[in-house]
């Protein structure tokens, strides 16, 4: 009764609202939109967030466009919702958003507890330390009696405990509760490290009124694949959205960028034909248009390109492709055959 | 008989020099003693102290109109981050090159209020004006006729987005808690219990989780794929939560109103409407002007809480652009330009509220 009553609330708010959308298969609901609805980040510069004509950019956002040119041949097919970060996975639970691109570490809680399918990762990230070089340290190990910037309540806290309690080290936190005044308060000289993400690492030492007086430090104390995410339910859709990144990886490994696929489609060689679909198939497997991995490259373009537009060397965060390189450089990024 | 009294009485003696003038106020108000003197100098030294340094830093020292990078070279105020990123601070992610029209509804919304203060347009046709006026403001927000491309609730952001969120919390706000405000008064035992169920309800928690509620939990209970648009439910938290807040402030002028208004009006004949809205009502609303005023004003700031569900209001803009590595540092400046527009929009508010309150008064 109570239950009845509920639905009929529900369904008069409903009437009396605009902007529904009533969903089967996720991938169904995609096509019918005309749009993918992905869920970012939106204050994290480098990787999702609005520039001050309030356009996406980053790297979150470009492989959410990736996505929307594999599956509809236009990358601009994309709507962003920006989302806090305990928003992030209800909006995607309750089908607000179809797609998770907010810099969310893979854990195992989180795709079996929370019912979502994270998919290849687009960003290998850790956390860190930032030092001042008047400091003198080369390593981590060294920083006993430091004293730590760090915010308060995430996993870096833990992680900062938990690495100075197994090296027998010993440790002053300063917490504070927002990422600007905690920059400001490093480079105040109140703390000796500060402790963050690496990619966040890079950019604090960016606005640092002098960057190149800090360094940081080698080591890298946890670990923060960041993914993509789906829900459960729709295989199918996971696995455009798994192939999108892993074609941008491809991409880099075969050398096709966006500048010069063109005129790899003329190709002899018979793996990047398969790629870029001038040998059918690929696309038909996935029920996409055989131009798929194409339309990525040529409107998004490769993983490397990517990544050095928004977070590389010669942008403000200036990081280096570290552990995002390609296997075959040194990093963890490897794509599966692609047939 | 017109004969003129000669003027036989000699100038009056001017009081002495050291009585009258600034000097004579300086000497009266500031150093009429040793202690006050003294205090006079340790404030003169103190405003010295913080005043030179902050025009110095605000005013001589600032830039403009510069570049980011410009920025990095001095130590005055950067108020360049304004000008720089303007766009996206007021209109968010309105489409650039359509901005224009959140622009103009800006300006036509102000057109109306303004109008609206007057209270010799307060007839019928002020009801048709603001209706043909939200509908054009709706039209321009909105698009989707006359050639004008749709844009969507989830890209109006920005000052639009404050002053819709602040303007319909208000509207529909007010009536709610009038209504609520006579239901807890009512003798039915049912409506009374609503009323005050809801008003505690709503009262005993805050904005902030309410609007969770509307983000976080409210899709939960949908059916699957069903969706409501996020600005709306942000809307409907704030009106929900301010009109429990109106409905006290007006409950206590329905209580202030004497039992004796109450039983003229009933032995007129008049009915429960009737006595409402011609005897009580008027006198009621007209002696809570100042606390609703301030319930209003503190709803229109609250409006900013919507950040944490991320909608993109004009603060969150601003902390976007500050999160930008470019203009991270320059927090100050832009805190303090939202500070003056807040302040700008609550003080007309409030002297607005003074005005009205003056002309109402009737000496009753």
């Amino acid at each position: 009764m109570r239950f009845t009553k509920m639905m009929a609330l529900v369904a008069a708010i409903t009437l009396l609202s605009s902007g529904l959308a009533f969903a089967g298969k996720d991938l169904d609901t995609v096509r019918k939109k005309g749009f993918i609805q992905a869920g970012v980040n939106g204050a994290v510069f480098g990787f999702g967030m609005p520039d001050a004509k309030g356009v996406w950019k980053g790297l979150d956002v470009d492989t959410a466009r990736a996505i929307a040119a594999a599956i509809f041949g236009d990358a601009s097919k994309v709507k962003f919702t920006p989302l806090t970060a305990q928003q992030r996975f209800t909006a995607l639970q309750s089908g607000e958003i179809d797609l998770l691109t907010r810099n969310a570490t893979r854990t195992l809680s989180r795709e079996t507890q929370l019912g979502l399918n994270f998919v290849t990762v687009n960003y290998y990230d850790g956390q860190g330390f930032l030092v001042s070089k008047k400091l003198g340290v080369k390593s981590a190990k060294e920083l006993d009696g430091a004293t730590v910037c760090v915010l308060p309540g995430t996993t870096t806290e833990q992680n900062a405990a938990d690495y100075f309690r197994s090296n027998n080290m010993k440790w002053k936190p300063v917490v504070i509760e927002n990422t600007t005044e905690l920059a400001k308060t490093f480079f105040a000289g109140r703390c000796d490290v500060l402790t963050s993400d690496a990619s966040q690492l890079a950019g604090t030492r960016a606005v640092a009124p002098n960057p190149k007086e800090y360094a940081i430090l080698p080591e890298i104390i946890s670990k923060e694949p960041l993914a993509p995410a789906v829900r459960h339910g729709d295989d199918q859709f996971m696995d455009i959205v798994d192939f999108s990144v892993l074609a941008m990886i491809n991409a880099e490994e075969l050398g096709i960028t966006s500048q010069n696929v063109d005129s790899m489609l003329k190709s002899k060689d018979p793996v990047i034909q398969r790629f870029l679909g001038v040998t059918a198939g690929n696309g038909k497997a996935l029920g996409l248009d055989e131009k798929w991995a194409y339309n990525i490259i040529k409107q998004v373009g490769n993983y490397g390109e990517v990544f050095e537009r928004n977070v590389g060397v010669n942008t403000t965060l200036g990081i280096e492709r570290g552990l995002n390189a390609l296997w075959t450089d040194g990093g963890l990024m490897y794509s599966p055959p692609f047939k | 008989m017109s004969e003129k009294i000669a003027d036989t009485t000699a100038e009056p003696m001017k009081p002495p020099v050291r009585n009258v003038g600034v000097y004579g106020w300086l000497r009266e108000n500031l150093f009429n003693n040793w202690f006050n003197s003294l205090l006079t100098l340790l404030i003169l030294y103190g405003l010295w102290q913080t005043c030179v340094p902050l025009i110095r830093w605000a005013f001589i020292d600032s830039l403009w109109f510069s570049s980011a990078e410009a920025c990095r070279d001095i130590d005055g105020a950067c108020w360049s981050i304004i000008p720089n990123n303007v766009s996206f601070i007021f209109f968010g992610f309105f489409p650039d090159g359509q901005q224009w029209r959140p622009l103009l509804a800006m300006l036509l919304l102000f057109a109306l209020v303004f109008y609206s203060k007057d209270r010799k347009h307060w007839k019928r046709s002020l009801g048709v004006y603001w209706l043909l006026g939200l509908i054009v403001m709706g039209t321009l927000m909105h698009g989707g006729v006359f050639g004008l491309p749709v844009v969507e609730t989830d890209q109006w952001s920005g000052f639009p987005l404050t002053l819709m969120l602040a303007l319909f919390g208000m509207v529909f706000a007010y009536p709610l808690g009038v209504l609520l405000a006579l239901g807890r008064q009512s003798r039915m035992a049912g409506i009374k219990t609503l009323c005050v169920v809801y008003i505690e309800l709503i009262r005993g928690v805050p904005l902030i989780s309410l609007l969770f509620m509307s983000s976080v939990m409210f899709p939960l209970f949908l059916p699957e794929g069903l969706s409501i648009d996020k600005v709306l439910r942000a809307q409907v938290a704030i009106i929900l939560f301010t009109a429990a807040y109106i409905a006290e402030v007006v409950r206590g002028g329905l209580q202030a109103i004497p039992k004796g208004q109450y039983e003229a009006a009933d032995s007129l004949g008049l009915g429960y409407g009737k006595t409402m809205r011609l005897i009580i009502l008027p006198q009621a609303l007209k002696i809570v002007i100042p606390p609703s005023v301030g319930v209003l004003i503190s709803a229109f700031k609250d409006t900013s809480l919507v950040v944490i569900i991320a909608l993109y209001d004009v603060l969150t803009t601003t902390k976007v652009t500050l999160s930008n590595p470019d203009w991270m540092g320059y927090s100050r400046e832009a805190y303090l330009f939202l500070a003056l527009l807040y302040f700008v929009c609550c003080y007309a508010m409030s002297s607005y509220s003074r005005k009205l309150e003056k002309e109402l008064h009737t000496g009753h």
